[in-house]
């Protein structure tokens, strides 16, 4: 049982925020900087704290530490509602390992104007923190917005190529999303009489009278439209390469990592429980979206790949599809198998744009073609590369092969073809994965490389850089190993709702 | 009529009922008086006399309240005192305060007598306040004759061209549409005391009356005339479509401080009289009125945003912008009668525009050189590197009339939006959305020219006017006005009890 003195959800949110205020009322260099460590550490401890307590801890209405505070809207049924169940859990503890990581990667970075920057950042973790606790789903919604903004404004000032037209394209599309996905909460809102946007209270409501199938196949259709955005579904995924090849690392990191998990994560979270007869309706258009759009043609997309930080930016659209296919097949099975994936993807995606940034900093340059032999001068860093390119094939070892195989196996019972057709996306991400480490750290030095290293001597990863780095490559081997320490509670969580309900999709 | 007929009608004026607007003019009196006194000094003395007087009625209005009066008719069924009424009160002299604050900025700049400008104010301002609680079409037509004319010299107080053109047109639109609102009247006067129809009477002014005729011809055809021309009469006031076409040259032109006067407390004059007309009067109208409602909200939505989305000049986009405020507020009127929400919604609507759009005039006033009218896009360049406070204030202020979470302008679109959804307006909420997204795109050209330096930085681009620096009282208003802005946008507690009270 947790001993905590206080609510730990609520200072893993606010820590972070606190630390960012005191450094926008004009704290000195040096110590904002300390205080930024705690800042991201203080999430990640509360994090590992509520992981390890999890199975003990009290459980009411299906959620662990759950706690309520007003903010003065409770007449709307508005409240700041606190608690995780096995589905938030994860996605909690990822959002603390990111940002620590990201956090450190962002203080070794020596960014122009490092304090506003870590400002933003620690902005947007608390956000993250806030987006998998939150019970109440206009919470959800506003967190994730809270860690957003940050985003849009890291990208405009810290970004690199075409910044100004990446932020503006990422800030249009995710709004769009945005908004489409809060007309959807709205709807359930109004729709289910709950009149509250308490989930607790919404799956009691809705348990009690489920809502009419017509209403339940518009609602799923519009939350999985903005959440598609959000997630970067075929064909509404062109924000995300630009977005993240311009996104400065951490703020990539933190994005791709865990952010973007919010689309998702509300579909398993709020949409598959609420809206059973709306997932069995849309699930067909959904896999082959994914299947075709995702993982077909954006993997043959990233093959095409010749710029290196484009090419992770469209990997980590095409993982996505896997997500969706998981969800499409709405089994506990393939659920669980997403919320793995999320985390694997979130864990894996992140060291990928942290040693793409660092591969920067030795070649200066993010062109394939002008790469070559780092390995001889840089062999930890190809060491941690080649490392984080299996798991993101998927490789056994790594926490991404669980959910991978997981979502294979519920596939297979939704639809044999979309299954083969799935799996042939694993080769395609092989095929870049293994080309893009070769040409980075393999073979001889190209002429190009060879006369930057001459100007510019090339160094090994610093441990500022190591550290965050095996940090995630540590979580990944953990979750790899023993993915039970996080499939107990999912498990339990998913099986009494979404397999009576969903049943009938098998 | 004998004496005691007069007795009892005058034993019904509480002149008590209405202190806070005596008060205002005895106020603007006081200010002519302290020209008189200190020829030499008035120009420091008479805004800061303006400021305390107005927080000092503020400061009474929300002692007071909730008014003794409340729920009462006074003065013969002239007012009426709801609970709405003394929201907008308090709405209009927080506006007031406002505007003067920025006014002191604004007119340093300008070599002009200050007195009559600050008097104006605080004029019009009664005539709002009066307009708010408006129980009777008369009052309800004085009060707003009051108000246009007032600001008709307020737009052209600068007198360099542009803002004389602005100052006739302004003149030239508003004329008609009070006439077409004056002919409206006198249409729905004229049917209801027609002795052939039912419930007939002699006080058809007056709004309870009206609203009892109306509901025993709910389809009589010169009422019906009658109304629209009110709304359409209305509908210039908050630059609805398609009374929109003088509010891009008319914001403009007029001052700084009168085009914020124009952009905030002249639009919610609008949006009080939609609410008690259309709500409640025309209730019985709802096949004529709900129409012509979103009509015009989905109109305005669309048009304030696109035609927003090539503007150079900031005042232009933000009246433009203004024009797509009016559009989501009016979705919010449409929703009154089947969502009993939308009442609060549009209240927390309208003061979460305010605290946005006063953050964002002030910055404006600041960023603003002599030619008040030349404010472009390009003059924010480098901002948030000279003077990071304003850019702050800019970019939360900016944030908030875009919508964006945790900024209070959120929220305020989430309750406009909740009460339109219970309505059943699904298309109305489709247009929203684009609207939003579209206006995200213009708001954040404007933060990025304020933050990201790239942004205008040709070779041949204009040098901007220089930068006021921020006195005492407007950092402290302005710096309110962003903790506001952000508070509210986490926690609304006291204010969404007091703006949903019945």
């Amino acid at each position: 049982m947790s001993t905590l003195p206080f609510d730990p959800l609520l200072a893993a949110i606010f820590a972070p925020l606190a630390v960012a205020l005191a450094i926008a009322c004009g704290l000195p260099k040096r110590f904002s900087v300390k205080l930024a460590y705690v800042g991201f550490g203080l999430p990640l401890l509360l994090a590992l704290h509520v992981w390890f307590y999890y199975g003990t801890a009290a459980q009411t209405h299906g959620y662990a530490f759950l706690t309520s505070y007003s903010t003065g809207l409770d007449g709307l049924g508005i409240g700041l509602k606190l608690g995780l169940n096995g589905i938030s859990l994860p996605l909690f503890v990822l959002a603390g390992i990111v940002g620590f990581a990201a956090g450190l990667y962002a203080i070794q970075s020596g960014a122009e104007r490092l304090k506003i920057y870590l400002m933003l950042l620690l902005v947007m973790q608390g956000g993250l923190m806030g987006v998998f606790a939150s019970v109440d789903i206009f919470f959800f919604y506003f967190f994730h917005e809270l860690a957003l903004i940050p985003t849009f404004i890291m990208v405009g000032i810290w970004g690199g190529r075409d910044r100004n037209y990446a932020a503006m394209k990422l800030t249009i599309y995710l709004t769009l999303g945005a908004m489409l996905s809060l007309i959807g909460l709205i709807a359930l809102y109004v729709k289910s009489g709950a009149h509250s946007f308490d989930l607790i209270e919404l799956r009691r409501v809705i348990a009690a009278q489920p809502l009419e199938v017509t209403v339940q196949h518009n609602i799923f259709g519009l939350l999985a439209l903005g959440f598609g955005i959000l997630v970067s579904l075929w064909p509404l995924h062109t924000w995300a390469p630009l977005g993240y090849g311009a996104a400065p690392s951490s703020a990539a990191m933190l994005h791709a990592g865990v952010l973007k998990k919010f689309g998702l994560y509300g579909l398993i979270q709020i949409a598959l429980p609420l809206l059973p007869a709306g997932l069995i309706h849309w699930s067909h258009p959904l896999a082959w979206l994914a299947v075709v759009g995702n993982v077909l043609v954006i993997g043959f997309v990233t093959i095409a790949q010749r710029d290196l930080k484009q090419m992770v930016g469209y990997s980590s659209v095409m993982h996505m599809g896997y997500a969706f296919l998981g969800i499409a097949a709405g089994s506990t099975l393939g659920v669980g198998g997403v919320v793995l994936l999320m985390v694997a993807h979130g864990l894996s995606v992140a060291l990928m744009f942290l040693l793409t940034t660092s591969v920067y900093h030795r070649t200066h340059t993010f062109a394939l073609d002008e790469m070559g032999g780092l390995a001889q001068k840089a062999p930890v860093l190809s060491a941690l590369f080649v490392a984080a390119t299996f798991a993101g094939i998927g490789l056994p070892g790594f926490a991404n092969f669980w959910g991978e195989l997981t979502i294979f196996v519920a596939l297979w019972k939704f639809s044999p073809l979309i299954t083969i057709l799935a799996v042939a996306g694993v080769v395609i991400s092989a095929v870049y994965g293994l080309r893009a480490a070769a040409r980075v750290f393999f073979g001889p030095a190209t002429p190009e490389f060879a006369k930057i290293a001459a100007e510019h001597p090339v160094s090994d990863l610093r441990w500022s850089e190591r550290l965050p780095a095996l940090i995630l490559l540590a979580a990944l081997m953990f979750i790899g190993f023993w993915p039970k320490s996080l499939s107990t509670a999912l498990d339990a969580t998913l099986t009494p709702a979404p397999a009576a309900q969903v049943g009938a999709v098998k | 009529m004998d004496i005691s007929v007069l007795q009892t009608l005058a034993s019904r004026n509480l002149w008590g009922a209405i202190t806070p607007e005596i008060l205002l003019g005895g106020l603007a009196l006081v200010l002519l008086v302290i020209e008189l006194l200190f020829p030499k000094e008035h120009g420091r003395i008479v805004p800061v006399a303006a400021l305390v007087g107005l927080v000092t009625i503020l400061g009474g209005v929300l002692f007071n309240a909730p008014s003794a009066y409340l729920n009462q008719e006074t003065f013969n069924g002239l007012l009426v005192h709801t609970h709405g009424g003394q929201v907008m009160r308090v709405f209009f002299l927080l506006a007031a305060i406002m505007v003067c604050v920025i006014a002191r900025v604004s007119l340093a700049k300008q070599t002009l007598p200050r007195v009559e400008f600050y008097h104006i104010v605080l004029v019009v301002t009664a005539a709002m306040m009066l307009l708010a609680q408006s129980n009777h079409l008369v009052l309800f037509f004085v009060a707003l004759e009051t108000v246009t004319i007032g600001l008709y010299i307020l737009v052209s107080y600068y007198r360099t061209s542009l803002t004389l053109e602005a100052g006739l047109k302004y003149l030239v639109m508003g004329a008609l549409s009070s006439s077409l609102m004056l002919f409206g009247i006198v249409l729905l006067y004229g049917v209801a005391g027609n002795p052939a129809l039912p419930a007939h009477t002699a006080q058809s002014m007056h709004y309870g009356q009206l609203a009892a005729f109306l509901a025993a011809n709910p389809h009589n055809f010169l009422a019906s005339i009658g109304i629209v021309l009110v709304l359409a009469g209305v509908a210039f006031k908050i630059g609805a479509f398609p009374f929109q076409i003088w509010v891009p040259d008319v914001y403009q032109g007029a001052p700084t401080p009168v085009t914020a006067f124009l952009a905030v407390s002249s639009k919610a004059v609008g949006f009080t009289a939609l609410l008690a007309l259309a709500g409640t009067v025309f209730a019985s109208y709802a096949w004529l009125v709900a129409p012509v409602l979103t009509f015009f909200a989905a109109t305005t939505l669309l048009f304030g945003n696109f035609a927003a989305l090539t503007q150079h000049n900031v005042k232009r986009l933000i009246g433009l912008s203004g024009v797509s405020h009016a559009g989501f507020l009016l979705l919010g009127v449409a929703a009154v009668s089947r969502a009993p929400m939308a009442v609060g919604a549009i209240y927390f609507y309208l003061f979460a525009y305010l605290l946005a759009s006063f953050a964002v005039f002030g910055v404006m006033a600041h960023v603003a050189g002599a030619n008040d009218a030349d404010q472009e896009l390009d003059h924010y360049a480098g901002l948030a590197k000279d003077r990071p406070f304003l850019a702050l204030v800019l970019a939360l202020g900016l944030g908030s009339l875009a919508g964006i979470p945790p900024l209070v302008g959120f929220m305020g679109k989430l309750f406009i939006f909740i009460a339109a959804f219970q309505a059943g307006l699904y298309g109305l909420l489709a247009i929203a959305v684009i609207g939003v997204v579209v206006s995200i795109y213009y708001y954040f050209g404007w933060i990025k020219a304020a933050f990201f330096e790239t942004w205008g930085k040709s070779a041949d681009a204009p040098a901007h006017p220089a930068r006021t620096p921020v006195d005492f009282v407007t950092g402290f208003a302005l710096s309110a006005l962003a903790l506001a802005v952000v508070v509210l946008g986490f926690y609304q507690g006291p204010l969404g009890v007091w703006l949903s009270a019945r």
